[in-house]
Parts: structure tokens; C-alpha cells; sequence
């Protein structure tokens, strides 16, 4: 362990880091390091001590290995959309902005891969390979946010119950590790030998180092797409209606839930055409070869009309579609019409406890005098309440952030967990303990350790307490094969 | 070596048996259905085994959920066939025999379903391992999404037992389709096999198969349909393939094709390589396993192919194995199933990046720092 206090004096490291990346990609003027004091979750801020805009790998390899010298620990940030803090600066740290590389370096369509700087946004990727083909992973951010932010975070979306999420599509990496060394691990082709060193990196919340370049995986667009809306009276019969779906063999591209009070904040942003008085509104979408997609689909409206279905609207054409989807894609953003600041958690429950779930939440809701808004991917049973508050009310936001942990206890009560896709990042880290236990952190903390010794990628998130490394214990054991030499270590 | 084949009867003696060997500084080895010892690297006899043997408990099946607990030594067709009463599978199929999931994990080995489900990596939720110190940890959840903590069931998939030994796995299930059909064509000329596998990869038909197999002078691509109308979506990829210059024939019953090319990735007396390609050079592989007299079996979305190379001496198949890195380069050519003599001649891994291999050491130091999981087999 190398024990160097970080020092709160950035003047020489801010010079050796305008020398990398040229004057004018270093920021230090305390107004200019307000701007990327949250990410996407803004009930947390920490100025930074510098923001560094490197405009290559090569410059991002030079400005860890500066930190790295200069014991300076260092965030590494995509678009800043994130809604868990992982992006959140370290005071008198070093945030690196990735902004400037997001060249798309290949498109593969033949082998179906495309290699990518980390800054290239989400939908850019389906833009380079479409019409014919897309990248499934899509989340609601998929606008702005970025794929080196989607890796960090192995992110998902509306698709991923069908589709997989980051994770699933990641085939390489090029990655500089804490100490300033350049690795590159994957490709192109799968089943490289070694450890999947890849699937340990995807989603460990940039605490292992920084993805410069990054194949990915890109698949045909579907032959056929069918969508459409289905509207109950309660949220308890559309869970019914998922079980149904899904038990009878299907397999939808999404299946999405909003409750009465998200579908009145979507429908008053977005006239969509939800009715207000619904329960519940339920999108199915399924897609596929089309001789599948047609039966199937007839499966589902047989399944909602038998089911009490007060209506249901099928997606004639594209424009159809992406109106029903508007206003699932909206529900957050039309919050503030239900209240001036909400709370958004990201647990997730097995599907089948999806009404005893939602009671708890209603209970809970009651009992702390909020409202609670129900968005939620069904299908892999990903809950997105929205605990609505006002910051201005004495007491009010405390008592959101109690009743929104105490959802999330509700949802690894009934076996399942604290974030799906949001990422632990700063604010669901003390959320852990409740799903692992000491052991379970502790060798958390290893894989940590391989990859960053001194602590300096994205310190103080995803691990509840801040932990140190050791030394490597135990004795160097000489392999027999070394011994004879026949082999080296490596 | 001391064999223990009946293997500890619970997870709690197994960790207790795997902490003394790592104070004694014992090496052992994890035995699931011992299908796949001899694959990786060729590390030193390991002075004890440890099988997974007792630890057969199916803990949960969630039907509703559509997800699974298992112990690790749970044979893999035992499990299938637990699932199948509930009309679902866990989306794995790789040559099992005997099998293990465990096993299947910790060899990261798959079958067909590969191509649209995903393989053990894809498919396991969550993990209980144990370390060589003792430690029992959990890493994942039960639920199909989580991103809580980091993702140690990837990095344990595909470790060979090198980091420790995986307990107990936490899966995801899917439905077993109702109905299959296959469409399939054949060609001698890995040029026309090359084209029809890259039209039918790239169109938009969602199949649950596409694979190549090639050897004895003929060959063949073959696409898989599941679910309620298999029959049209595999006259539809006929249309795609007559458009690409070959036409084939559709197959209902197309199990038996199937497991032929499950079988194609085990050779049991000579040796398989494991070529890591890409989709347009599926052809030049077929080429090179013609050149040497292999069989090859190819996954097409995934440029994966299994070549065995059989009836040769250990000489004349190192001799193949190097020539094919030289001529397959930078495709990556592994080992898999191989007698020992070819291992003693040959490095079943093949060349790997410096980076990432001072990297892997790493791991395996923080993960088992006694160094007694197989050791050599990964570093």
C-alpha cells in the first residue's frame, strides 16, 4: 500500500495536465468547476479540484498516470446523467471529462461490431449501424448518454428484459487502469482464454479504471414489431396480466408498467392520449421473425381483454407507436406536475411479488402523507418509484429519502434488490449491507484491489465504507513447471 | 494425487476441506462431472480433489419467476429435466454428459443456444463461492436484473476453478418453445457456406441457431427456428438463402442434427481447437480445417469454431495446432480436449496479451493468495 495523502495543492498537477491536454481542456475556475459538481442525480454536489477534458486515449493514459504520480484520486464522467452519483466529483480531486472523445473508430458491419470512443452517445451507435441493424441496450437517457457511461454502469433500458443489457454486448475494451498502464483485453471474436476480465469491468461504476475504446455488439433489427397499450383499473390486474404474458412462453422486446398517478403527470405533459382514469397502463411490445410476432401478439390481446382490459390501443404504424411510447419515455421528466421534486429508486423484486410489493409501497406512501408515482419495467420486475416531495416543505425531503429507503428494504425484503440499472454509485451505497454481508464486500474489495491499489478511481462509491489494500499476503509459490523451466509466470 | 471422488457431502465440508488445503498450502483441483479436466493451461497435479459431487440440492425453482437456485455439482440434465416439468430450460446446451452446472460455468463451455440466449456468463444472476482462506461470499442476486456490486459470477465463469470454487449459482430459466424446425444447406465450398452463414446472420429472422459444420469433404449451414411458427420463419430464411446461392431443405425433426453439432466440440481420444474467429473469416477456417483433415463445427454469429483434429500422432498434431495459429493469426487457437503428450508440446493457450496477463496475475493473486486452486491452469 502506498500511502501518499492526496494534496489539496492542484497547481502542479493542473500544469502537468495543461501540458497533456493544452490549457484550454483544464478547468479550474471555481465557477466553471460548478458545473460538474452533480451528475443526473442533483441531490448531491461536490466541486471538483480540477476538470480535465483529455481529446485521446493516449491523453486520458497520460492524465491517470499524472494522477497516479501525484496521488490525486480522479472521477471519470460521461455525459453526467447517471442517477445514482457515480459521476459525482471528489473534493480536491481530478474529474475527467470524456466528452471530446466520442469518435466512432469502426463500423464492422459485416462482423456486426462497431469500436467506439467512450464519449460516443448511446443512440449514435444504432444511428452508425442502422437501418439494418441497432444496439439493443436503450436507456430512457439514450439521447445524451454516453456508451463509456453505459459501460461503467451496465446500463439497460426499456428492451433489456428480451435483450440484455451493456454487459451481454461489450465484446473488448481498451482500458487504462488507476496506475497509469494500458490493457487491452477482448476483441472483435468471444472466448479468448484467460478471465473474463471484461464482464468483471462492466458495471463496476468507473472504481476500476477508465474505458477508452470499446467494441460492441450490434444485432439485426427485427422483422417485425408489434406494439400496444392496455389500460386496467388497478395496478394489481396488469401484474396479473405480466405473469400471464410471460408464463405462457412469451418473451416480449418490452413490457412496462405506469401507475395512475405517472400516467396523469405523462398525459398532462405529453396528450399521448392515456386516460386519465386508469389504474393502470400497461405497453407490450413485441418483436421478432413476423410469423411469430403475429401469433404472439394475438396471444397478448387475448390475454388483456380476458383479463379486464377497460381498453386497448394497438400501434397501427410507426407514428403509433412512438406515441404510446412518449409518454413512458416522459413519465420522469412529468413529475414536476405532480410535485416540485421527486425521489427516484431503482429496486428490483421478483416478478411474481409484484402486487405484494406495490401494497407496501401504497402502505408506506399513507403512512409518510407522499405521493409515490409507479414506473416500472415489468417484465424483470424493475421498480422505478418516484417519492414526490417538496424541498421547500420543513422536514419534507427527510421524510422522502425515509420512505425511499424504506421501499428499498421492502424490495430486497422479497428477495430482490437495490438498484437494477441506476447503479449504487453514492446514494444506494448504504443500501449495501442490506444485500451483503461483510464477506461478500470484503471480496468485493479484491477484485478492487487487483485492479486499483491505492483507491484511486471513483473513491467513496459503490462500497458502503472505505476500505484499503493490502499487500498481496501469502508466499510467492514457485510453479513446478518454473522450477524445471519449462515455463514462466506468465 | 489423494482422490476424493465421493467428494465432500455438503458446501459447509467443502469449504472447510478447501480452507485446510490452503493453510497447508495443499493444491487441489474442483471435480463437477470431470468432463473437462484437461482443459486450460497444463499446470502441475494437483494433490487433492475436491468434487462438488454432495452439493445436488435444485434449492429453488421460482417457475413464476422464471429463475433458478442450484448447487454447483447439479448435473446439468438433471436440472433440464426439473425444468422441463415446468415447460422451461435453463438455455444452455453444451455437450453435457455428465455434466455439472458448475462445471458448465466454471468452463464457460455452451452449445447452439448460444447464439440467442447468451452463454453461462449471460445466464447466471448470482454466485456463492468459497475462497482458499475460507471466505464464503455472494456476489449478484435471484432477480434477472441487478447491478449491485460487482459482477464476480463473470469473473468466476470461464476461471477453470482457479479463483475458487463456485457453491451454489443463481440462473435465469426460459421457456422451452413448443415447436422447432431447421432449415439446412449444404456445400463443399467453404466460400458458399461463408456467404449463405453471413446472409442468414444478418437478416432480420430471429433464430435460436445458426451454425456451420464442415469435414469429410462436404458441409452444411444450419438455422434453427423455436417457438409457435418455426416452420414459416425457416421458409423464410429458405428465400434468404436461395438469394445467397444455396438452397436447403427444412427439417421438423431436427434434434438429432442438432446434437451432432453439440457432439462436434468434444473429440474423445484426439483434440480439439477452439478458434476464436470473426464472421467473414468463418471461410478461411474451413479452409484450414479442410487443409488439416479437421472436422469442424462453427457458430456463425459468434465466428466461434470447434475443430477437432483426430486419428494423428501427438507430433503430427502439434504440427496442425501451430500451423493453424500461424495461419489463423490474430485469431486466438485453444486447447480444449487434447491428450497430455500434445499438452506437453504445445501451449493449449497460445500467445496472449502482456497487459492483460499481468492483469489476470493479479486476480488470481487477490482471489486465491495461497496460489492452491489449479494452479498454472490459468496463471
Amino acid at each position: 500500500m502506498t500511502s501518499v495523502a492526496a494534496s489539496r495543492d492542484l497547481t502542479g498537477l493542473a500544469a502537468e495536465l495543461r501540458g497533456i491536454v493544452g490549457d484550454e481542456h483544464v478547468v479550474n475556475h471555481e465557477h466553471q468547476l460548478r458545473t460538474y459538481a452533480s451528475d443526473g442525480l442533483l441531490q448531491y454536489a461536490v466541486t471538483p479540484g480540477l476538470v480535465v477534458l483529455p481529446g485521446s486515449a493516449e491523453e486520458v493514459l497520460r492524465v491517470v498516470a499524472a494522477c497516479h504520480t501525484a496521488g490525486t484520486p480522479f472521477v471519470a464522467r460521461g455525459a453526467g446523467s447517471g442517477l445514482s452519483g457515480g459521476a459525482l466529483p471528489v473534493e480536491h480531486g481530478v474529474l475527467i471529462a470524456l466528452s471530446r472523445l466520442r469518435r466512432i473508430l469502426e463500423v464492422d458491419l459485416d462482423n456486426q461490431r462497431v469500436l467506439v470512443e467512450p464519449g460516443v452517445t448511446n443512440i449514435a451507435v444504432s444511428q452508425a449501424v442502422g437501418p439494418s441493424h441497432y444496439y439493443p441496450p436503450d436507456p430512457s437517457s439514450q439521447i445524451v448518454c454516453t456508451i463509456g457511461g453505459n459501460v461503467a454502469e451496465n446500463s439497460g433500458g426499456a428492451h433489456c428484459f428480451k435483450y440484455g443489457f451493456t454487459t451481454n454486448y461489450v465484446t473488448g475494451l481498451e482500458l487504462v487502469l488507476p496506475d497509469g498502464s494500458l490493457v487491452r483485453l477482448g476483441g472483435r471474436e468471444s472466448d479468448l482464454p484467460g478471465y473474463d476480465l471484461i464482464g468483471a469491468f462492466v458495471g463496476s461504476e468507473g472504481t476500476l479504471g477508465v474505458a477508452t475504446k470499446i467494441w460492441l455488439r450490434v444485432i439485426p433489427r427485427p422483422e417485425s414489431v408489434r406494439t400496444l397499450v392496455a389500460f386496467f383499473e388497478s395496478t394489481s390486474e396488469a401484474g396479473e396480466v405480466v405473469s400471464e404474458i410471460v408464463s405462457g412462453g412469451i418473451v416480449p422486446g418490452a413490457i412496462e408498467m405506469m401507475d395512475n398517478l405517472s400516467i396523469r403527470a405523462a398525459e398532462g405533459a405529453t396528450g399521448a392520449g392515456y386516460p386519465q382514469d386508469a389504474g393502470a397502463a400497461l405497453v407490450v411490445e413485441l418483436d421478432g421473425s413476423e410469423a411469430e410476432c403475429e401469433v404472439r401478439f394475438d396471444e397478448v390481446l387475448r390475454i388483456c381483454r380476458g383479463a379486464g382490459s377497460t381498453s386497448v390501443r394497438v400501434a397501427e404504424d410507426d407514428v403509433e407507436r412512438e406515441l404510446i411510447w412518449k409518454a413512458r419515455k416522459a413519465a420522469f421528466a412529468a413529475m414536476g406536475r405532480i410535485a416540485p421534486n421527486y425521489y427516484v429508486q431503482d429496486g428490483v423484486i421478483p416478478r411474481t411479488k409484484l402486487p405484494e410489493v406495490l401494497r407496501q409501497i401504497d402502505e408506506l406512501a399513507r403512512e409518510y402523507e407522499l405521493q409515490v408515482a409507479n414506473v416500472f419495467h415489468a417484465g424483470d420486475g424493475n421498480l422505478h418509484p418516484l417519492v414526490c416531495y417538496d424541498g421547500h416543505r420543513r422536514g419534507e425531503p427527510e421524510r422522502a429519502e425515509e420512505l425511499a429507503g424504506l421501499i428499498v428494504k421492502a424490495c430486497v425484503d422479497a428477495g430482490g434488490s437495490i438498484t437494477g440499472e441506476h447503479g449504487v454509485g453514492v446514494d444506494k451505497k448504504r443500501y449495501m449491507p442490506q444485500m451483503f454481508g461483510e464477506a461478500d464486500l470484503a471480496t468485493f474489495q479484491r477484485l478492487r484491489c487487483a485492479f486499483d491499489p491505492e483507491g484511486l478511481a471513483n473513491p467513496g462509491k459503490v462500497m458502503p465504507t472505505p476500505r484499503l489494500c493490502g499487500e498481496v499476503p501469502g508466499p510467492y509459490r514457485q510453479h513446478p513447471l518454473e522450477a524445471a523451466g519449462l515455463a514462466e509466470r506468465f | 494425487m489423494q482422490s476424493v471422488s465421493d467428494g465432500p457431502a455438503t458446501a459447509a465440508q467443502l469449504v472447510d476441506a478447501l480452507r485446510e488445503a490452503g493453510q497447508a498450502g495443499t493444491t487441489v483441483r474442483f471435480r463437477g462431472g470431470g468432463t473437462k479436466l484437461a482443459w486450460g493451461a497444463c499446470g502441475p497435479e494437483p494433490e487433492r480433489e475436491l468434487a462438488t459431487v454432495g452439493l445436488d440440492r435444485i434449492v429453488e425453482h421460482n417457475a413464476g419467476d422464471l429463475t433458478a437456485v442450484l448447487e454447483a455439482g447439479v448435473p446439468l440434465e438433471r436440472a433440464q429435466a426439473a425444468f422441463a416439468e415446468a415447460g422451461q430450460m435453463l438455455a444452455l446446451d453444451p455437450p453435457a454428459g455428465d455434466a455439472t452446472v458448475g462445471g458448465v460455468v466454471a468452463a464457460a463451455d455452451s452449445g447452439p443456444l448460444r447464439s440467442r440466449y447468451g452463454g453461462p456468463r449471460d445466464l447466471v444472476l448470482g454466485m456463492t463461492v468459497a475462497l482458499s482462506d475460507g471466505t464464503v461470499a455472494r456476489s449478484g442476486g435471484k432477480v434477472i436484473k441487478n447491478v449491485a456490486g460487482y459482477d464476480l459470477a463473470k469473473l468466476f465463469s470461464g476461471s477453470l476453478g482457479t479463483l475458487g470454487a463456485i457453491l451454489e449459482l443463481s440462473v435465469r430459466l426460459h421457456p422451452l418453445p413448443e415447436a422447432t424446425a431447421t432449415i439446412a444447406a449444404g456445400s463443399p465450398e467453404p466460400g458458399a457456406l461463408g456467404r449463405a452463414a453471413l446472409a442468414l446472420s444478418h437478416c432480420p429472422l430471429e433464430h435460436a441457431g445458426l451454425d456451420l459444420r464442415f469435414g469429410g469433404g462436404e458441409g452444411a449451414v444450419l438455422m434453427r427456428f423455436a417457438g409457435a411458427e418455426p416452420l414459416k420463419q425457416a421458409e423464410a430464411a429458405a428465400r434468404v438463402l436461395h438469394e445467397a446461392g444455396l438452397d436447403g431443405s427444412v427439417v421438423e425433426d431436427d434434434e438429432a442434427a442438432w446434437r451432432r453439432q453439440r457432439e462436434g466440440q468434444r473429440s474423445a481420444n484426439g483434440s480439439i481447437v477452439r478458434v476464436s474467429a470473426r464472421q467473414t473469416t468463418l471461410p478461411k477456417v474451413m479452409e484450414q480445417a479442410r487443409r488439416h483433415g479437421a472436422r469442424l463445427v462453427g457458430r456463425v454469429p459468434l465466428g466461434l469454431c470447434w475443430l477437432a483434429l483426430e486419428d494423428r500422432s501427438a507430433g503430427e498434431a502439434a504440427t496442425a495446432v501451430e500451423e493453424l495459429r500461424r495461419e489463423l493469426a490474430p485469431h486466438s487457437c485453444s486447447l480444449l480436449d487434447s491428450p497430455s503428450e500434445l499438452r506437453g508440446r504445445v501451449d493449449p493457450r497460445g500467445p496472449r496479451d502482456d497487459g492483460e496477463l499481468l492483469l489476470t496475475q493479479r486476480v488470481k493473486q487477490r482471489f486465491d493468495p495461497a496460489g492452491i486452486c489449479s494452479p498454472g491452469v490459468v496463471v
